[in-house]
């Protein structure tokens, strides 16, 4: 947004004038609540990309062969998280991804907590 | 660091994509949020432990909090962009450890209460020579009833004791104020592992004492 450095992001050549993203995403809106989806949301391509098929979500079919992250989604294809979400949304509608939400209740659960953990001193 | 997130590495499509991929059972996402003031190391500490380049990204949201999915607000002038970075670590065949650096500035918090929501918790990355930059982030993290630990990074200033510096951020004792070089892999890892321990031993005692809906203490 404004100058104060230490902002990630204002990559050069990136195109994020909201016309364009007016055109990714049909102009529709979706409020937060609505959207299913978490920053760490994890996306998995249920098919493969179909000719004829929007670039952004065939794009995000080969991204999530493997599962990837909603952040990860949009860092790679240098959207907005808003934006990626609403195609996201799309796709699962379509049947063409499936979301592995994040469990809610892992924060305060003492077990995943030492999975964590355990994870973490093994780095 | 911007040098860095402008890398050309990440065109779109997965070929030129240099992350390595999660595994195909991975299924759970966590997230860690670094906070801290302009300089502070963040995305030195996300870097340090992250399988990842740190990549950046970007959200809009209006002043109520609210993501802003909506194109036609993102003309609105109360909608406010804002640009954080993130890393990686795979903490085992499930579970997918997700950190966030996200500027401490006061203006940003209407953003990082909605997108972090449901963060294991938080590191405040401080640098001794500013140690007010950090007031606020404390402030709207004891009052989230996020769990975090301070962790001061190292940039060869005045060797602060311990207790000064707890004095000048006003911190509960109960906080873990822990030493770190961002830029070391293994400093880095133990401010995580402080974290969480921490997160631990709160949860814990928490449910020794039979405090019901853990899970419901969150923003207003
Ligand atoms: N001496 C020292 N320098 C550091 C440390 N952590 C980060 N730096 C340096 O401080 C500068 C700012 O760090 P950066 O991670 O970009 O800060 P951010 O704005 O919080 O993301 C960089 O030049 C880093 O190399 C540290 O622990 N010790
Ligand atoms: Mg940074």
């Amino acid at each position: 947004m404004n100058g104060q450095g230490g902002q990630p992001g204002n990559r050069p050549g990136r195109d994020d004038s909201p016309d364009r993203l007016y055109t990714l995403t049909g102009g529709r809106s979706r409020s937060a609540p609505d959207n299913p989806f978490d920053l760490v949301t994890l996306v998995v391509a249920e098919c493969d990309p179909v000719p004829g098929m929007q670039s952004e979500h065939a794009a995000i079919l080969r991204l999530a062969e493997r599962p990837t992250a909603v952040v990860e989604v949009a860092a790679v294809l240098r959207l907005p998280v808003g934006i990626t979400k609403v195609l996201l949304a799309d796709l699962l509608a379509a049947g063409r991804v499936s979301a592995r939400h994040p469990r809610r209740t892992a924060v305060t659960d003492p077990d995943i907590l030492e999975q964590v953990l355990v994870g973490l001193r093994n780095l | 660091m911007d040098s860095v997130t402008s890398d050309p590495a990440e065109s779109v499509g997965a070929e030129a994509d240099p992350r390595p991929p999660l595994r195909a059972s991975a299924d759970n996402g966590l997230k860690i949020v670094v906070v801290g003031g302009f300089g502070a190391g963040k995305t030195t500490l996300v870097r340090s432990v992250s399988e990842i380049r740190p990549l950046s990204t970007e959200e809009t949201m209006t002043r109520a909090g609210e993501a802003v999915d909506d194109v036609s607000a993102v003309r609105d002038k109360n909608a406010t962009t804002v640009a954080f970075d993130f890393g990686r670590i795979t903490l085992d065949a499930r579970n997918v450890l997700y950190l966030f650096g996200a500027p401490g500035q006061e203006r940003f918090w209407f953003l990082w209460d909605r997108l972090f929501t449901g963060a294991l918790g938080a590191v405040v990355l401080v640098d001794t020579r500013r140690l007010d930059d950090s007031w606020y982030a404390i402030d709207r993290l004891e009052r989230h009833g996020t769990p975090f630990v301070v962790a001061r990074n190292d940039f060869g200033g005045p060797d602060f004791a311990p207790q000064a510096i707890r004095d000048a951020l006003d911190l509960d004792p109960d906080v873990p104020l822990v030493h770190c070089d961002a830029r070391a892999r293994n400093s880095s890892k133990r401010v995580l592992i402080a974290l969480v321990e921490h997160a631990k031993h709160r949860y814990r005692r928490s449910y020794d004492a039979q405090v019901p809906a853990l899970t419901e203490e969150s923003p207003r």
